[in-house]
């Protein structure tokens, strides 16, 4: 009984630092997913690699294989996938405080500096070159449009099926114009419904 | 009320986006139009610019959009509801994350969204092309403008850019450049 002997000011003190370790350690993700999230440009996908770099290489709470886990989820849960990767990494290292660390971590820099543009644009906006300029950009970002479409079209399964729910979905959304909330909805639905109905037959073929 | 209009709208797009930032063009584009946040001009700006700055594409246009419509607490409460579906999703998920990957819901749900996903970029290409192309409307005397003919070209240059994995930043300024060089010369 009296071999670990642990008085309430010993226990206090581990608490104390058990506590400081874990704010240590979700300042640490803080400052890490804001250094991320200031050498990102574009989307999700390139901050991937810096991900890799920061969480597994340098500071190594994940290991390499962790990335792909975290892709494949942050891809098939909603919303933007650099939150998604953010949030899991910070749960995964330090729990819900972890999370909440890095989320907001990758947030902060996006937030202040599209602050900062937007108080300026307007100011900017009547310079007429600012205006040739943007007439430019615009068609670079088409063309940048255009790149992500043939990435995702690449990405899904070469079935008639999923030609079907492209094409209804990309008339529904361009031409008759309605919310793509419901377009997502009806499309997941029906890939829910239509994988149950294909392994009913094969396994009605098996038998 | 302007703010939870905002961050109610801004939710939804977080709850319901798959894909990264262009899927969710097709929707700003959607939401901004019926509020009459936004001109459709304004949104390509606002991509653009979000493209050539740090951060996530997603992150950067909800914070564009809240800014323009509530100022700076718009800019809070729009970028906290595009955040928060995917981070509350995300918390859920860490705890059963093998389950998840291999749950047949999800795998056959994808299965559906995925090709969904590659119609609304379509679609946002479509609506974006028509603004690049004919700012002042659908109309068929833009086809003897040179300018039409000229964005036709730098269109035509950049894809094959971004096709060849030129970072989008450079592809961007070079665009920038030669917007200004076209504007000045056809004295746009």
């Amino acid at each position: 009984m009296s071999t670990a002997k642990v008085t309430p000011a010993e226990s206090m003190v581990v608490g104390i630092t058990e506590m400081g370790e874990k704010v240590r350690k979700s300042l640490d993700l803080f400052l890490t997913f804001m250094k991320i999230g200031t050498f990102t440009f574009g989307g999700g996908y390139a901050m991937i690699p810096l991900i890799q770099k920061e969480i597994c290489d340098n500071k190594k709470w994940l290991k390499e294989q962790d990335i792909a886990e975290i892709v494949a989820i942050s891809e098939s849960t909603p919303g933007p996938i650099a939150i998604n990767a953010a949030t899991f990494v910070g749960q995964r290292v330090s729990g819900f405080a972890g999370a909440c660390a890095a989320t907001l971590g990758v947030v902060l820099p996006s937030f202040l500096i599209i602050s900062l543009i937007s108080l300026i644009l307007n100011e900017f906006q009547s310079i007429k070159a600012v205006q040739y300029a943007f007439m430019g950009i615009r068609a670079a970002v088409l063309a940048l449009i255009l790149k992500a479409l043939w990435m995702m079209f690449r990405a899904t399964k070469k079935k008639a099926v999923s030609y079907v729910l492209m094409g209804a979905s990309f008339i529904l959304t361009a031409f008759i114009k309605i919310d793509a909330v419901f377009v997502i909805i009806g499309c997941g639905l029906f890939g829910l419904i239509w994988s149950l109905l294909t392994r009913k037959e094969q396994s009605n073929g098996t038998d | 009320m302007v703010l939870i209009d905002l961050f109610l709208t801004f939710l939804k797009i977080g709850a319901f986006t798959f894909g990264g930032g262009y899927a969710m063009i097709a929707m700003i584009q959607y939401e901004a139009e019926q509020h009459g946040w936004l001109t459709q001009t304004e949104l390509v700006d606002f991509v653009a610019l979000s493209e050539s700055t740090p951060g996530p594409l997603a992150i950067n246009m909800a914070t564009f959009v809240g800014i323009r419509t509530g100022g700076i607490p718009g800019a809070i409460i729009a970028t906290l509801g595009i955040v928060l579906p995917s981070f509350i999703v995300i918390l859920i998920i860490a705890k059963c994350y093998e389950k998840f990957r291999k749950s047949r819901v999800v795998g056959g749900v994808m299965a559906g969204l995925k090709p969904a996903v590659v119609g609304l970029i379509g679609a946002a290409f479509i609506s974006v092309a028509g603004t690049v192309f004919f700012p002042a409307g659908l109309d068929v005397s833009a086809f003897s403008a040179v300018s039409f003919w000229v964005f036709i070209a730098l269109f035509a240059l950049t894809t094959v850019l971004a096709f060849k994995k030129v970072h989008p930043i450079l592809i961007i300024l070079l665009s920038a450049i030669v917007g200004i060089a076209a504007g000045y010369a056809l004295g746009l």
